[in-house]
């Protein structure tokens, strides 16, 4: 029954979705107020019965209702409560259901909080958010619906990928989501302002912070996923260019250069027409990213499902997404008129550069994770392409554009003068200079230029952004929350860039065979192998070995990697125990059984791994600061001031 | 051409370098660490590349995995059901990894015709089979017939 409800509810939602999308629209050009006016009861209507049909799924989760194919498929009576909930963004069907509702919601939190947005913008901005919804509503109905009912029932289920079963996948997917579904608010705006054919400094106020709390949940969700192949999968690293993990970077990478590019189009009238595509791009990125993800095209841990409908589905929701925002730029980019005009010295250049480079790294990514899709789709060959390529791609653009980083915050709009930038940014460079030659001369144990080149970045920008707020005028606690917003996520960039750097150049890892009591050294640390026993869990049995780390003689800590097998699959697991700290991770993994009490062992020794999450936490609180900053609320307070 | 339009001209040069620098990098790149895949027989008949990474899948062969006592390293042998290659792997093979499942590893081919693998995959899944070895040994399959 209460599946039945959840389908009825969905097919509701779709029907206001429809109307949501059709109406408003309509009436925005007729200029029919009560038409226009129909767009916010619509969304709420909608974001209730996505509600209704998402809780029915969560429903059956908690029951077990295994007469639900898909909780048949994902979830299991022995599951603890906390991956019941989970579990229905653990695969395909209720990942896009989690998708709807987000969007719906997003879209309901926009007709709330924009009463200083014209009527007949906010009717479209929302007309199209239900287009996007639409076409998720009815991917789900068509090809993927997640209310399916299994006859007979089973009498368990199959269970949640033991891999998916750990606290930071649980809130990864929903993280990222709402990365991926805010880039939609940007993207509704760019439409709504090219059918209007006006793109104002309001418009680029309106579409602010919404871009920044979108990429903010992008970069939580990013970091998150990193943490979790971290911790979960065994291999200690951090970033492997999976196609999963490139399909979440391209769009943070382009949403990040629309964060930058709207900065222009607000305070100079500049690089409109460039707002509007970057917005365009970030948000089709998006929608990619859950095709790559979901469609079982790209074959990884991610894809759990192999459907080719759904794939074509996809892709043409992509292509009337792309095609026909494009369509309508080609026709409405001339009346998008950008006439603020400024120097090559100036802040607008300094952006444009930044916005350049960006956008070429995305460019480079999507180069070597779809090339080989295409490749392989035209049956010419399977390739695929290595990290090297990434790592050096991307290293080499990411050093111009941090220098520029640094040159950014005393860059003075519309023209500026050499000399005078020159004369500012003299201290800040000659000390990271001193940083990058001193630092690694004191604590590191060995010289290399790459630790020279990504100190000297991280320390040039991190000192560049602390001289200039220093240097402001005014007190620094004067500044606005936007400001500091800014400078708190080029400080964390630095620090994110120290990590890679550290970490990339000074790890070690070495797979070693241990027999017990015996010892593996590596920089100044000693792993003394103890043993290996059986243990019993709720939900899985395990091998745990003990393992005791030293530090030059001194008791460091006692370390349990696991290797688990789940109750309901065969397949075993590695649990990774790790030993965390600011300046070095200690990891250790189980391999397997050698004979005679040996094991073979996966040891690393990590320094300064945690600032990478550390610098993109501090991103994601700087782009948070930024998107609550008073001004983009003014607006509104003004016109309650009159009303009252 | 007014000096304005001069200087713009200049960044637009500017920015075209950068961008046809950037182009050409990233294709040298591309094309140094692409790498192909190749089926056990593909490797036999002397097509996998020399001194170059690539890519090979198959079955590992029941009965073939064996170790050395006294290091990580192991050999193994990896079929498409028509020929057979031998891999050396020096590491920890992935959790997944048993004797007759489908597997993926990257590496050289070395002079004793033995792939020395540097990595070795096998996917999370106990039903899962990648989909390159899939298609090569339906390939053989048809070949049969």
């Amino acid at each position: 029954m209460i599946p039945e409800i959840g389908q009825i509810a969905l097919i509701i939602a779709f029907a206001l979705a429809l109307l949501q999308a059709i109406i408003p629209m309509t009436g925005a050009q007729l200029n029919n107020a009560r038409w226009i006016n129909f767009a916010a009861p619509a969304a709420r209507g909608q974001f209730v019965f996505v509600g209704i049909a998402y809780l029915c799924l969560t429903y059956s989760f908690l029951v077990d209702d295994f007469s639900v194919l898909y909780a048949a498929s994902t979830s299991n009576s022995q599951l603890p409560l906390i991956y019941k909930i989970a579990g229905v963004w653990g695969a395909h069907e209720g990942s896009l259901l989690l998708w709807a509702l987000l969007l719906s919601g997003w879209t309901v939190v926009v007709s709330v909080f924009s009463q200083s947005i014209p009527k007949i913008m906010l009717a479209r901005v929302l007309s199209v958010m239900g287009m996007v919804s639409i076409g998720f509503i009815s991917f789900m109905l068509f090809t993927s619906n997640p209310f399916i009912r299994l006859f007979p029932a089973p009498v368990d289920g199959r269970s949640l990928n033991p891999l998916l079963q750990d606290p930071g996948l649980a809130i990864h997917p929903p993280m990222l989501y709402m990365g991926y579904v805010g880039f939609s608010v940007a993207f509704a705006f760019a439409i709504a302002a090219m059918i209007d054919g006006k793109l104002d400094a309001a418009w680029a106020r309106w579409v602010r912070p919404w871009t920044n709390i979108a990429w903010v949940f992008m970069t939580i969700g990013i970091t998150l996923g990193s943490l979790w192949a971290y911790y979960e999968l065994g291999w200690g690293g951090w970033w492997f260019w999976d196609p999963v993990e490139n399909a979440s970077l391209m769009p943070w990478l382009v949403g990040t250069a629309l964060i930058h590019s709207l900065a222009v189009t607000e305070k100079r009238a500049a690089f409109k027409s460039w707002t509007v595509l970057l917005a365009i791009f970030s948000f089709s990125l998006s929608l990619l990213g859950t095709f790559l993800v979901r469609s079982g095209v790209i074959t990884s841990v991610h894809a759990f499902a192999t459907d080719p409908a759904r794939g074509i589905f996809i892709l043409i929701f992509l292509l009337i997404v792309v095609g026909g925002s494009l369509v309508l730029f080609s026709f409405r980019a001339k009346s998008l008129r950008s006439v603020g005009k400024f120097s090559p010295v100036s802040r607008e250049a300094g952006l444009l550069f930044n916005n350049v480079i960006l956008v070429t790294m995305a460019g480079t990514v999507l180069l070597g994770t779809l090339y080989p899709l295409l490749l392989d789709a035209l049956g010419i060959g399977k390739i695929s392409v290595g990290p090297p390529y990434f790592n050096k791609v991307m290293v080499i653009l990411a050093v111009p554009l941090y220098l520029m980083m640094g040159v950014g915050f005393f860059l003075r709009w519309k023209n500026d003068d050499l000399a005078r930038i020159g004369k500012k940014i003299v201290i800040p460079l000659s000390l990271a200079l001193v940083f990058a030659v001193v630092l690694p001369l004191l604590f590191a144990p060995e010289q290399q230029g790459l630790t020279f080149i990504g100190l000297l970045l991280a320390s040039w920008i991190a000192l560049a952004s602390l001289l200039w707020l220093l240097n402001t005028t005014s007190s620094p606690f004067k500044l606005p929350a936007s400001t500091w917003g800014a400078v708190i996520a080029h400080i964390g960039m630095a620090v994110t860039i120290t990590g890679i750097t550290l970490t990339s150049v000074y790890s070690h890892e070495k797979d070693v065979r241990l027999a017990s009591e015996e010892s593996y050294t590596v920089s100044d640390y000693t792993f003394k192998f103890i043993g290996v026993k059986e243990i019993q869990r709720d939900n899985y049995v395990a091998y745990q070995g003990t393992i005791e780390a030293s530090e030059l003689g001194q008791y460091v800590a006692i370390m349990r990697p696991e290797k688990r097998t789940y109750d309901q699959s065969s397949m075993p697991m590695t649990e990774a125990a790790i030993d965390a700290g600011i300046f070095r991770d200690l990891f250790v993994a189980l391999g397997e059984p050698l004979g005679s009490g040996s094991w073979s062992l996966r040891i690393y020794h990590k320094p300064f791994v945690r600032w990478i999450w550390i610098g993109a936490m501090m991103m994601a609180f700087g782009g948070f600061l930024a998107a609550i900053d008073k001004r983009y609320r003014r607006v509104k307070k003004n016109k309650q001031a009159v009303i009252a | 051409m007014t000096p304005k339009r001069k200087k713009r001209l200049y960044i637009v040069i500017f920015m075209l370098l950068g961008l046809s620098a950037a182009t050409a990098l990233a294709l040298q790149a591309f094309n140094e660490n692409m790498m192909f895949f190749y089926t056990p027989t593909e490797i036999k008949t002397g097509k996998a590349p020399q001194n170059h990474d690539f890519r090979l899948g198959g079955l590992v062969v029941v009965g073939s995995v064996r170790r050395e006592p006294k290091s990580l390293t192991v050999k193994f042998d990896l079929t498409d059901n028509n020929d057979v290659i031998t891999v050396s792997y020096d590491g920890i093979l992935p959790d997944l990894f048993r004797e007759g499942q489908g597997i993926i590893a990257r590496g050289q081919l070395n002079k004793n015709g033995v792939v020395d693998a540097v990595e070795v995959l096998a996917k999370h899944d106990e039903k899962y089979m990648p989909p390159e070895v899939g298609e090569a040994l339906a390939r053989t399959e048809k070949e049969k017939q």
